[in-house]
């Protein structure tokens, strides 16, 4: 009686969570809550990793930490983007003096 | 009802909660502060499923460190508000129904045809000891020595990439 939470609710949860990025993603105009929506599906990306990891780590007593580590190379990976992200919104705010995503029809600054 | 499902309510409802108010918000400030508080709450959601390494990581690296950054771009840009613009018409109800078939569908996947009725009753204890953790590290450090090293490569080359993108070149301050 430890932990009696079914798989599927986790799983469950994980896909809300990305939904409401996708929509995030998809209504806002502000490219910076765009990327925030971005961070919110990574991280039930995550949610969805971690629930199989511990559905399926420990087989006969064995732990198998794959998962987890996995998870931790996806944070690495946003942290990555997250930097490079931020650093072409500044560059566009610079140039085009707004960060409406609506604005950003041309390539051409 | 245990006392893990009643957690693992008030974490979910909090979760949902908190996307949702990332998504309506005005205020970007309002938005990052909403996406911390989801982000503690997934957090609270790997230590249930008997991760602690990465709960922590997740508290410094995304609510802390990322956060931070997200704050300080907002405030830098102010960006907080951003004036009333003419955008597509059928944008927001063409994308809350494209949104509603992905929720079905992924939901429908999971509920319907996949059965998943695994419960996570193996015990956390195996899990949540010094000796998993201390797996975790070994497992890190030698099979996954390769990605490993990569990825430290990768967080240098964002972090070139950041600094040379918000450069300013040599007689663009003149302008």
């Amino acid at each position: 009686m430890t932990n009696m939470v079914p798989l599927s609710y986790y799983l469950g949860i994980s896909a809300v969570l990305f939904v409401m990025g996708a929509l995030g993603v998809l209504i806002r105009r502000n490219p910076l809550i765009i990327f925030m929506s971005i961070e919110l599906m990574l991280n039930s990306a995550n949610l969805a990793f971690l629930a199989f990891a511990r559905g399926f780590s420990v087989t006969n007593g064995a732990v198998n930490l794959s998962g987890q580590i996995f998870v931790f190379f996806v944070m690495t990976v946003a942290a990555a983007e997250v930097a490079v992200g931020l650093a072409l919104i500044v560059v566009i705010f610079r140039t085009k003096h707004s960060i409406d995503v609506d604005l950003m029809s041309s390539l051409k600054g | 009802m245990n006392f893990t499902l009643i957690l693992f309510i008030v974490l979910a409802v909090v979760a949902v909660l908190s996307a949702l108010g990332l998504l309506v918000s005005r205020n970007a400030v309002y938005a990052a502060l909403f996406l911390v508080l989801n982000f503690a709450a997934v957090a609270v959601f790997y230590l249930l499923l008997g991760a602690p390494f990465i709960a922590i990581v997740q508290v410094t690296v995304y609510a802390g460190a990322i956060m931070v950054l997200f704050l300080f771009v907002i405030m830098l840009l102010g960006a907080e508000k951003l004036p009333k613009a003419q955008g597509l018409p059928w944008q927001r109800p063409l994308a809350i129904g494209l949104v509603a078939v992905l929720a079905a569908e992924a939901l429908f996947l999971l509920f319907q045809r996949l059965q998943l009725t695994t419960s996570l009753t193996n015990p956390s204890a195996e899990l949540n000891s010094v000796e998993a953790l201390k797996l975790l590290g070994t497992t890190l450090f030698s099979d996954y020595l390769l990605p490993f090293e990569v990825t430290s490569i990768l967080l240098l080359v964002a972090m070139i990439g950041a600094i040379v993108l918000t450069k300013k070149e040599k007689g663009e301050a003149e302008q």
